[in-house]
């Protein structure tokens, strides 16, 4: 709770350095409109002008607001919620993806991470090659996914979903790895002197023990997800989702629109992080670990 | 008489706690001359710790008046009046042992061509001599807190503080520290606080004990020792020692009585 | 069919070597350690081969690995423009520019808890977005050359160093502050004898995250605008025109230079942190 001031105040500063900085980005454009239209600007005048364009190369905050309003509850009012042109729309092509490749990564992860403790072969064989896998841009090769499916007849929310898959596969598996060989000696050798099968070892002392690792890994890899379904929303000719309204309005110089959907995007990310932290809370609670 | 190295009077001090106030420290009144071995002895939470800390500036009093050479302890600490060993060796583990030796004499200015002839000297003193290229993860428990205790000798202090530097490691270890840290107190004839919870260690080391207990943290006994300077590890059979090791207990015991 | 059965064998004969390896008494030798991933590796490699001739899969959708090697002997050049502009110019510029801010905004901050206190939650925040979704603003801003994607990859790394290494300049154990002041040790003495040694750990940690995100960053910019060069527009073009072996080329470029980014980190931090109990086999 303490932290609470602390926060308000660098997040206030953060917005006054965005109102602040809103103004020589934009003044050369309404210094220019004004001499077209031969008036001169007083100071006050050219400060509102730069929060008030339409196409700003740096929107104003309540700019960026009042747009995610108008395209998110002003059209739910109005009973336009899931129209083209709102933002709920193609926020939820972008999370229905995003979220059908979190589970399908995480499921793959998670086996493949039990084959890698159980299995000396595989752990020798694939752990390499799943640790090296952090290091290299795998993102790369959205595009590629897209066009190829997209080729052989798969469209819409499968190819971006394959992307989220393998994007929070990895972080899965190496966590997972972790977190089943979290159990130090001495509790493994306590579970052999009951004389427990592998599989009460699994239920009763790996899995338990991996639960933090596991949490911290689904943070990463639904952030993870939700930034490869974006990317995978570029190359399509973006219609829908939160990747094509940044693209779109990209090609056509729509600022606030990109804004708009950055924040989106980033309330996506941020809703779904803190759901796996609720989460994450009350499992480790109930199982008497404090997260 | 002679000027007290550390004189403290009416001694306070409480901290707020969530669970109401602790008074860790309760009149306090004590001096220590120049040159005595003086151990701070008694059960966990008595203040002991906590009184070597004030003296060194680390907690701050509430009440009544300390001074440390004659200045308030935190001029006492600017000047660089004592060295400081804590339980624990803490060396840094990206410094040698050489390096971590030399970390108050770069921080406290000393001219550079005296660094080595300084650390050689120490070395010398805790026996760690060919050690000083090794890192501290290199070395055992025992050494580290050699090269922990060479550390603080590195400097030009008069006050040596010692806060349990023996407690974590075994008997067997301590017993030959507790030899070496006798020669060379005689040696350097500096003035030491000496913070354990073993009565046999603070009896064999001391010319003075301090018997404290908690709740609050006061003073219950100081014994003058009578154990003379030189002191084989076999002193500790003799008659003598046993009555001091005797009357320490039953100060410990006093201190306890209406506790519990 | 045949060269399908005969990939089928060759993975089958792979698997019981590895199998027999990493059983075997030698399985704790460094030589087998790097056997077992390697032939797994070369496995992977030989069955994609032999399935996607075997299966006449057309090369659109895969080439078989034949193809990317001979396309990338054969396009070195371009690969190599493609990578200078990407790599070099904006990913390492952004890198070096992103974490060097973070690092001193870092050492700013840790002088004020209060900030500590506020910066560090919406640092972990920030670090959590999707920042790649910047690339549209900053090629607006920044043109279509490698300083926009320099901007984009300064913009991922930033947050993510900044919290690793206030974190790291946080570690120090009280027994060890506490040292300091007995010696009486000013601010900056503090700093560069016990801080700063004390935070290189959570440091390097941040540098090799960012090693990562400055890659993705500087391909992923260029999805939204480039000069005609550089690999993510590389990717995208070529993905256009079905030039799948191009892309692959791209993408062996992309992981090869992430890993010796990666791995070049790595052996600094083994350098400087050799200290650490994690460096310490």
């Amino acid at each position: 709770m303490r932290a609470v001031l602390p926060i308000l105040t660098v997040v206030t500063a953060i917005v006054l350095l965005w109102y602040a900085a809103a103004i020589p980005m934009n003044a050369k454009w309404a210094r220019e409109q004004a001499a077209r239209n031969d008036v001169t600007l007083s100071l006050t005048e050219l400060v509102a002008d730069t929060w008030s364009q339409d196409r700003p190369r740096l929107p104003a905050p309540h700019q960026v607001v009042a747009e995610l309003w108008k395209s998110t509850g002003e059209m739910a009012l109005k009973g336009r919620a899931f129209s083209k042109r709102s933002l709920i729309t193609h926020a939820w092509y972008t999370l229905s993806a995003t979220l059908l490749g979190f589970v399908i990564g995480t499921t793959a992860g998670v086996l493949l991470a039990v084959g890698i403790v159980y299995n000396r072969a595989m752990d020798m064989a694939v752990m390499p090659w799943a640790i090296a896998s952090q290091t290299i841009p795998i993102l790369a090769i959205a595009p590629m996914i897209i066009v190829v499916l997209n080729s052989i007849g798969i469209s819409g929310i499968i190819p971006k979903a394959i992307i989220s898959a393998y994007l929070s596969f990895f972080p899965v598996v190496v966590g997972m790895v972790k977190g089943l060989r979290a159990p130090g000696r001495d509790q493994l050798d306590l579970l052999s002197t009951y004389s427990a099968t592998g599989a009460s070892t699994f239920w009763k002392l790996r899995l338990p023990a991996s639960m933090p690792y596991f949490f911290t890994a689904l943070k990463i890899s639904i952030a993870a997800a939700l930034v490869g379904t974006i990317v995978g929303e570029l190359p399509t000719g973006a219609i829908r989702g939160l990747g094509a309204r940044m693209l779109s309005g990209s090609y056509y110089g729509q600022t606030i629109q990109i804004w708009s959907a950055l924040f989106a995007a980033a309330i996506l990310a941020a809703a779904l992080v803190a759901i796996i932290g609720l989460i994450e809370r009350g499992t480790l609670k109930r199982m008497g670990m404090e997260p | 008489m002679k000027k007290p190295v550390i004189a403290a009077r009416g001694l306070d001090l409480t901290f707020e706690t969530r669970d109401g106030p602790v008074h860790a420290l309760k009149g306090v009144d004590l001096e220590v001359c120049k040159g005595e071995f003086v151990s701070f002895i008694g059960p966990s939470g008595c203040g002991k710790t906590t009184f070597l800390r004030v003296v060194a500036a680390l907690e701050h009093p509430t009440g009544g008046t300390i001074s440390v050479n004659g200045m308030s302890p935190d001029e006492a600490r600017r000047s660089r009046a004592y060295g400081y060993v804590f339980q624990h060796a803490g060396l840094y583990p990206w410094r040698t042992i050489a390096g971590n030796i030399r970390l108050p004499l770069e921080i406290m200015g000393y001219p550079r061509p005296e660094h080595d002839k300084r650390v050689q000297e120490v070395m010398k003193l805790v026996d760690l001599e060919g050690f000083g290229q090794k890192f501290p993860w290199q070395l055992s428990g025992g050494m580290q807190q050699r090269a922990s205790i060479a550390r603080a000798l590195a400097f030009d202090a008069d006050i040596l503080l010692m806060d349990e530097p023996f407690g974590a490691l075994d008997e067997i270890v301590r017993d030959h520290l507790n030899e070496q840290l006798l020669a060379l107190w005689a040696r350097t004839e500096k003035t030491i606080g000496f913070v354990t919870h073993s009565i046999p260690e603070a009896v064999y080391l001391s010319t003075k004990i301090v018997v404290m207990s908690p709740r609050p943290g006061r003073i219950t006994d100081v014994i003058e020792s009578t154990l003379p300077k030189e002191r084989p590890l076999e002193i500790r059979d003799t008659p003598e020692f046993l009555a001091i090791a005797h009357r320490v207990r039953e100060g410990l015991r006093a201190g306890h009585a209406y506790d519990e | 069919m045949t060269l399908v059965i005969l990939s089928l064998g060759f993975w089958l004969v792979a698997y019981l070597l590895n199998n027999w390896l990493a059983n075997s008494r030698w399985n704790a030798s460094r030589w087998v350690r790097i056997m077992v991933p390697a032939i797994f590796g070369i496995t992977v490699i030989g069955v994609w081969e032999g399935l996607v001739r075997g299966l006449d899969v057309p090369s659109v959708i895969l080439p078989p690995p034949s193809a990317i090697i001979a396309r990338f002997a054969s396009s070195t050049d371009v690969l190599w423009t493609d990578f200078v502009q990407t790599f070099v110019k904006g990913a390492l510029s952004g890198y070096f520019i992103g974490t060097g801010s973070a690092f001193l905004v870092a050492i700013l901050i840790d002088r004020s808890p209060f900030l500590q206190r506020g910066l560090l939650p919406v640092g972990n925040f920030v670090a959590a977005l999707p920042i790649v979704g910047t690339a549209p603003i900053l090629v607006m801003w920044f043109g279509f050359d490698w300083q926009s994607k320099a901007a984009v990859v300064v913009a991922m790394v930033f947050f993510p160093m900044l919290v690793n290494t206030v974190q790291g300049l946080a570690a120090t154990e009280k027994m060890q502050r506490d040292l300091m002041a007995t010696y009486s040790a000013g601010y900056w003495q503090s700093l560069f004898k016990l801080r700063l040694p004390a935070a290189m750990p959570a440091v390097f940690n941040g540098l090799k995250i960012a090693t990562t995100l400055a890659l993705i960053g500087a391909i992923v910019a260029e999805f939204f605008g480039s000069p005609i060069k550089g690999m993510g527009f590389r990717i995208s073009t070529e993905v256009g025109k079905l030039g799948l072996d191009m892309v692959w080329a791209e993408i062996t470029v992309a992981a090869l230079a992430g890993s010796a980014f990666y791995g070049a980190v790595a052996m600094v931090e083994r350098a400087v942190t050799f200290w650490h109990p994690s460096q310490q086999n």
